[in-house]
């Protein structure tokens, strides 16, 4: 499809001017297409993101803790849904995001294929997956196409009060028993390196941002984000007495910011690809989910058809 | 935060374990609906259970937060949650009964909300301003738990020959919990006759209207089963209940005496 010419340079110049594309609004079939990707795996990561949280609100330390953790892994849900709701103003069903998921065409953030092994991984998770999902979606408040905009600044909001909520753990269990504080330690261990990843591959290895970042999708790239990430990382972890697992973390006066060890990218690769701990076992719970859901979604949508059916009467 | 009111000790006792009924039942069944949570049918219903369990979960505290004042051994909302062992555990056997399918988590629902919806209704009443205050609070969210119930109940009932199937299923597996709900035992006797807490008599035929009108609109019908199940008001519960508080009180009991 060939655009017409008025329309890509009507469209170049709104974007130029930082104006929002709205749904009804000319696009261009790659932006539409890099936009329901990206949205649409966003909406993934959250409903895929309910499960290793989900794992402990049946092993929530006190009355107050179940709560808050069912409420957070709830709002998740609702990220989902307004996220799953914007990717459908681009012409994309709700239904066939889903199928691409469980079929594995449709990537989620490779996050969540790590296990939570203990009560303090919720703690961890909320001040560091949520933390790097706000660094991540901050800028996407102001991103190029208005539905998605939107429900950012929405979800943002949310992101934040669970990043509290994590840190609040982690406060709680640092200056808690022994055992609670090597229970915090060894979360923050397990989890730092997998969060530096959530920002993306390094900048040279990032085929999809230099588009992204023309098209103000993206408005900064992944290896920015990750130092900003680090630099306002580092304080809150010494305030809590605990150790970044990295020997290389140094402040770095000339640069304003701190360096940090090699990530290791093969681990990066090996678990986009399906390797990483729980890949299988996220999926197959999505799947199982869904499949035996199916009845429900059935009669639910057989009685409205009758219901119809005697109302028309 | 409440202030104790103070009873004659028997109609103390009486009152404390009313109170702790309430908060396990609540508990217990908010528990129960949490475990759907990232597995639910359809991504609206899984965010609704967790409303009605974030419900639950709130009311039980209100529970357990006047129980212990009654109680007036100093102790909290958790130590009364997760440091009692299923003996000591008040709730209602139906709510403890495992999730099974949507068809039977929305049914063990409707049974609960039908009599939960009636019995608040006229524990607002109750000669205890405490108790009446978290009733009227709790009403509130019960109604609209009922009405839920019921849409659903109604929906699979009348829905595809499967749905009604399943939800057949699920009557039968059901059924014969119901009663314990609006039988009364010697706690409900004594707070009647005080005054604390509505006659159960009085509750049964309205939770047995309700469940008329809607299993018949969900073209269900009412098992002619007489035997109803009873214990869990007084600690003797299934088989189930051991695991829900194996799991749910697990970090409290393997890391003593933290702050979490
Ligand atoms: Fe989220
Ligand atoms: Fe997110
Ligand atoms: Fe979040």
């Amino acid at each position: 499809m060939v655009a017409h010419p008025d329309l890509q340079t009507q469209f170049d110049l709104r974007v130029a001017e930082d104006q929002r594309i709205e749904p009804k609004d000319w696009m261009p079939e790659p932006y539409r297409r890099t936009l329901v990707r990206q949205i649409s795996q966003h909406a993934h990561s959250e409903i895929v993101g309910m499960l290793p949280e989900g794992n402990w609100i049946t092993r929530a330390p006190s009355l107050r803790r179940k709560a808050v953790l069912l409420a957070k892994v709830q709002d998740e849900a609702g990220h989902g849904l307004y996220l799953y709701s914007a990717a459908e103003t681009l012409g994309t069903s709700r239904e066939q995001m889903i199928d691409d998921l469980h079929s594995g065409k449709a990537k989620y953030s490779s996050i969540f294929n790590y296990p939570t092994l203990s009560w303090a991984d919720m703690g961890v998770i909320g001040w560091l997956v949520d933390g790097a999902a706000i660094m991540n979606q901050v800028p996407l408040c102001r991103t190029s196409y208005g539905p998605y905009a939107r429900a950012m600044v929405r979800i943002c909001k949310e992101e934040s009060f669970h990043q509290r909520q994590g840190y609040e753990i982690m406060m709680t269990l640092a200056k808690g028993s022994e055992a609670q504080r090597a229970m915090a330690q060894d979360a923050l261990n397990r989890w730092w390196w997998p969060v530096l990843m959530m920002f993306g591959p390094k900048d040279d290895e990032s085929p999809n941002t230099a588009l992204s970042m023309q098209w103000k999708i993206k408005r900064f790239t992944n290896d920015e984000l990750r130092q900003k990430f680090v630099d306002a990382t580092v304080p809150q972890a010494e305030y809590l007495g605990l150790n970044i697992p990295d020997p290389d973390l140094k402040w770095n006066e000339t640069r304003g910011h701190y360096d940090f060890g090699p990530i290791n990218w093969d681990e990066f690769w090996e678990v986009v690809k399906g390797n990483g701990p729980c890949n299988r076992q996220r999926l197959e719970a999505r799947r199982k989910a869904h499949e035996e859901g199916a009845w429900v979604r059935e009669a639910a949508a057989a009685y409205a058809n009758k219901r119809k059916a005697k109302s028309e009467k | 935060m409440f202030e104790a009111n103070p009873y004659p000790e028997e109609v103390n006792a009486a009152l404390s374990d009313f109170l702790l009924r309430m908060a396990d039942t609540s508990l217990v069944l908010g528990h129960r609906l949490s475990e759907w949570c990232g597995h639910g049918p359809i991504l609206e219903q899984d965010i609704a259970m967790s409303n009605l369990a974030l419900d639950l979960i709130g009311q039980a505290r209100n529970w357990y937060q006047l129980a212990a004042v009654q109680l007036g051994q100093g102790q909290s909302e958790d130590d009364l949650a997760y440091l009692r062992d299923a003996g000591q555990y008040r709730n209602v056997l139906l709510v403890e009964l495992p999730n099974g399918d949507f068809g039977q988590t929305v049914l063990r629902q409707f049974f609960f909300d039908a009599y939960h919806y009636h019995y608040l209704k006229a524990l607002t009443e109750s000669g205890d301003e405490n108790v009446a205050n978290i009733a009227i609070k709790s009403l509130k969210e019960a109604t609209y738990h009922l009405k839920w119930s019921s849409e659903w109940v109604i929906r699979l009932g009348d829905g595809t020959e499967e749905s009604h199937r399943r939800m057949e299923n699920a009557l039968r597996e059901l059924w014969e919990f119901t009663g314990e709900l609006t039988t009364p035992n010697e706690t409900d006797q004594l707070l009647t006759i005080m005054g604390l807490t509505p006659d159960l008599n009085l509750i049964r035929p309205l939770w047995e209207q309700q469940v008329q009108v809607v299993l018949a609109e969900a073209t269900l019908e009412i098992p002619n089963r007489a035997w109803m199940q009873k214990g869990g008001k007084n600690g003797v519960h299934t088989e189930h209940l051991g695991f829900l508080l194996a799991e749910m009180q697990f970090l409290q009991r393997a890391y003593p005496n933290c702050e979490w």
